[in-house]
Order: structure tokens, then sequence, then C-alpha cells
């Protein structure tokens, strides 16, 4: 039986229809995908998330614990930012990406629902014997994302503590809004501009209906998780149990950028520097007609030749287009090649797609 | 709800809808269209086809998933319905109305087989999980 979120009625009465996703009932959409995510592309979409895992890492050898848990560089996370990373076992394989805080001395580390219980496993077998704390702090933070060009407008208002738009993206910090106290962060994962609020659920139905109150005159919906998965393919963000998991390290997974192999040993980090010498896969993105819809398990084809797999595929409404990711065999599809996906296998068909650079959207500046 | 008695519904979750005449018109159910989510485009046959009750006419791709269509009846294809394969979320919108794919001349009888929207229903209901 999943569990149930604060607002998990509150969904069921707004007409969504309900899920099962990492072990919660979720929200898998309102209306339509098509229409949530045009609404996030074009004005503001509201999503809960609660889902997601925190974790609280306190104590005065924190950061130390941290940088040898993840692949990024905690050590330049200065308080009031976020960090997007990975952490890996020792041969590479990644357990879980994740988003770290920095508060002053503390910091907080944002997993995946699904990695939930694994990856807390992985976090306490790394803990130095003291002066590291580790915290589970999921059950009573709930996550409200509140993402589009409107996000800010909307928010702004109903923000005391100061301005809002001058948090910086991948910032956050500590406000009130609408009387709740909140941390209010400037990341998402649609690939526009949006805050994270994460929330005690005593405060969560006040926030989800005000955010929609106030946000109703900029055209704000409620979003779902089919939204944020078609959202998230777009902005070329991965996501864990398909595009990346423990077969697959970081490097592979064209998430490169967040292993800085110059930071000194960590977990994995000797594996790491192996494959990056001798990388034998690459992750493409393939960007398909408007009628040619590649799915997940798909091959990627050069030439006659199976060189790859889909891991996310969908259609793009934004880009119009079938758009997928996935893994090649190294060298096997640069950019601009021409390449199929088997889209079918009875009666059998193959679409025609070209490998394209990550993200297939960006938003304009 | 509109009234559906004219309606007979196959186990592939199409529906076809008979009048007077010798004419049909064949859609998919408001359960298939809920299962498959957002639909993306159809590939559907051409004026003039052949339909074959109970053969592959045609697909439905929605954000999830690409269903194959198949006949409830056999027939000529008199008309398809541009308003649906220029914007397939009528099929989502209005399934058994609006969004029909296929007008089409009907040979010979609707087969005996088919289920009324009553038996259609709890078929449906069964077919969740």
């Amino acid at each position: 039986m999943e569990r149930e979120v604060a607002l998990g009625e509150r969904h069921r009465q707004m007409g969504a229809r309900m899920v099962p996703f990492a072990g919660y009932q979720m929200p898998l959409q309102y209306t339509s995908i098509r229409e949530e995510h045009t609404a996030v592309r074009q004005r503001a979409g509201l999503f809960d998330v609660t889902h997601m895992g925190e974790v609280s890492v306190r104590g005065r050898r924190a950061e130390e614990y941290l940088q040898h848990l993840v692949t990024n560089d905690i050590a330049k996370l200065a308080p009031g930012q976020a960090l997007y990373t990975v952490m890996c076992r020792p041969d590479g394989g990644i357990v879980d990406d994740l988003l770290v805080y920095r508060d002053a001395d503390d910091f907080m580390c944002v997993i995946n629902a699904a990695r939930h219980d694994a990856d807390l496993e992985w976090m306490g077998a790394q803990l130095p014997p003291s002066e590291v704390v580790l915290e589970d702090v999921s059950a009573g933070t709930c996550l409200l994302a509140l993402q589009g060009p409107a996000a800010l407008r909307i928010l702004e208002p109903l923000a005391k503590d100061g301005p809002v738009g001058e948090i910086p993206y991948y910032h956050h910090r500590p406000g009130n809004v609408l009387g709740a106290q909140v941390r209010i962060s400037r990341t998402g994962y649609t690939g526009e501009d949006g805050f994270e609020l994460y929330c005690d659920p005593a405060d969560v139905e006040r926030l989800w209906e005000g955010l929609l109150e106030h946000g109703r005159a900029e055209g704000v919906l409620p979003a779902g998780l089919g939204a944020r998965d078609t959202l998230r393919l777009e902005a070329g963000f991965r996501l864990y149990g398909q595009d990346i998991d423990l077969d697959h390290d970081p490097i592979s997974a064209g998430l490169g950028w967040v292993v800085k192999l110059d930071k000194g040993e960590f977990e994995g980090s000797a594996a790491l520097r192996r494959i990056k010498a001798d990388p034998q896969l690459s992750f493409v993105g393939v960007r398909l007609g408007p009628r040619e819809i590649p799915r997940p398990h798909q091959s990627i084809v050069v030439a006659g030749e199976p060189v790859g797999e889909v891991t996310s595929g969908s259609y793009g409404f934004t880009v119009a287009a079938g758009i997928a990711m996935g893994y090649v065999r190294a060298g096997a599809a640069p950019r601009g090649a021409e390449v199929e996906v088997a889209l079918r296998a009875q009666p059998a068909q193959m679409g025609s797609g070209t490998v394209v650079p990550l993200p297939f959207y960006r938003r304009q500046a | 709800m509109s009234d559906l008695s004219g309606y007979r519904f196959t186990k592939t979750h199409e529906w076809v809808r008979t009048g007077d005449g010798s004419e049909a018109v064949v859609g998919i159910s408001d359960h298939a269209q809920a299962q498959l989510g957002d639909v993306i485009f159809l590939e559907l046959p051409a004026v003039g086809a052949h339909l074959e009750a109970g053969a592959r006419f045609g697909a439905i791709e929605s954000v999830k998933a690409a269903s194959d269509l198949y006949s409830p009846i056999s027939g000529e294809v008199l008309e398809v319905n541009q308003a649906a394969t220029t914007a397939p979320e009528l099929v989502n919108q209005d399934p058994q109305g609006e969004g029909w794919l296929l007008r089409v001349r009907l040979e010979g009888e609707v087969p005996g087989g088919l289920m009324d929207s009553a038996a259609y229903d709890s078929f449906a209901a069964s077919d969740e999980h």
C-alpha cells in the first residue's frame, strides 16, 4: 500500500488521477498532460512533489563527510547556495542524484523518493564515527514547486522577508510565504524559472490553496507527474531509475560537469578517473519527427547496426517532436549523426532522428 | 452521460455506432482514452480503404504508449475525422462524440459478439488495475 501525501485528498477533490509512484499515491494529471505542460512553459504550474526525500546533515565534519560522499565540490558551496550532484559507489555506479543545500554550517540533501531507503543506508555506511549527524526529515517536510515564467510574479507579493526575485538561480533562503515559514529555493525540474518551497506539513494546504488562488490571474494550473516528466525530458534532466542507476556512472551519463576529479579522493573517484580516460558509452539526445515517439528500451540504430538504447523517450509538447535520451557506444553517434530508433517490432517501424545537444528546450533568457 | 444505446463496444476498446442506414461511425471508448492519456497522433486508413472486423486498421499514439486499433466491423472508409487528426486532444475530450475516428459504409451486419454500453462498462471496470 502506498503512502498518502498531506494533500492527497485535496488532489482527488481537484479531479487528479492518482498513481502509485515511488511508494506514494501521487497526482499524474488533473486535466491533461498537454495542458499542464503548456501552462508551465507559458504561464505557471504548481506541483506537489512531497514524495522527494530530505536528509539533514549536521556536525563539525559535515562538509568533509559530504565532500567524500558526493562527486561535486561541496567546498565551493556557499551558505545560501544549492548544488546538483550525484553520489557513487566505488565502481562509479550512481547511488542517486541529489540537491545539496547549504545553510551556515548545516546541509540538507534532497533525494529521490524511490531511492530513499537505499540512500539512507548508503549515507549511513559512509558516516565517520562521530561529529556528523544524519537525520531523515522527509516525513516532516512537504515540497511544492511553482514553475514557469509567471512563477516570480505570483510568488513575489506573497513573500514577506524581502524580494524573492533577488534570489539567484540555484540559491535559497528561509522566508515567510502566506504566513508559513518555508525554505524558498530558486530551482526546479522543468527548464523554466521557478521556485521550490520546502514547508511543514501543517502549512502545505494553505500554501497550495494560496498559490493557486493568487496565481489564478496569471493562469497557474495544478500540474502532475505526467507533465513533470515531459517538461524535464525537454529540459534534458536525467531521471533516476530510467536514465541513471547503479549500472551507469555519471561520466557515461553526460554528467561529467558534476564530477570534480581535482577536489581530492571521494567515493568512486578512482573508477570515475579510469572511465573518463577511456569512456565506453556516451549519453545522447535524439530528436525525431512529430509522429515518431520513442520509448524507453527501444534500440538506437546507426547504419543498420544497434549502437544503444533509449532510456527516456516521449513526445515533447513544446518542441513538437518525439525526443529521446539514451546511451550509445562511445563515438557511435556523434552530434548531428542520423540515427534510427526502433519504434515498434510488429509491424516493424523505425523512426528517423538526429543526435542533438541537450537540452531539447532552453528557455529564452 | 449521452445516450449510448446505439453503440457497440469491442474488447479492444473501440466502439461502433450505427444509424438507420448502412453507415457506421467508429471510435475509441472513454475508458480507452483515459487509460492512454494525452493522444499525440492518430494513424488512420485513407478514404476508400477496406476494414475487416477484428483486424488492425491503424494506431493511436499517446504520451504513454502506442496502441493498435482494431475494427469492430467490416466496411469501406467514407470519411476520416479531420478534426481529430489535426487536434488529437479531441479524442481525449469527447471520444464517444466529436472525437470519432472513421465513418464507414457497413458491409454485412454488426458482429453479434460486441458489447452494449452496460456490458462494456463492467468489462472495462474489470480491466482497471
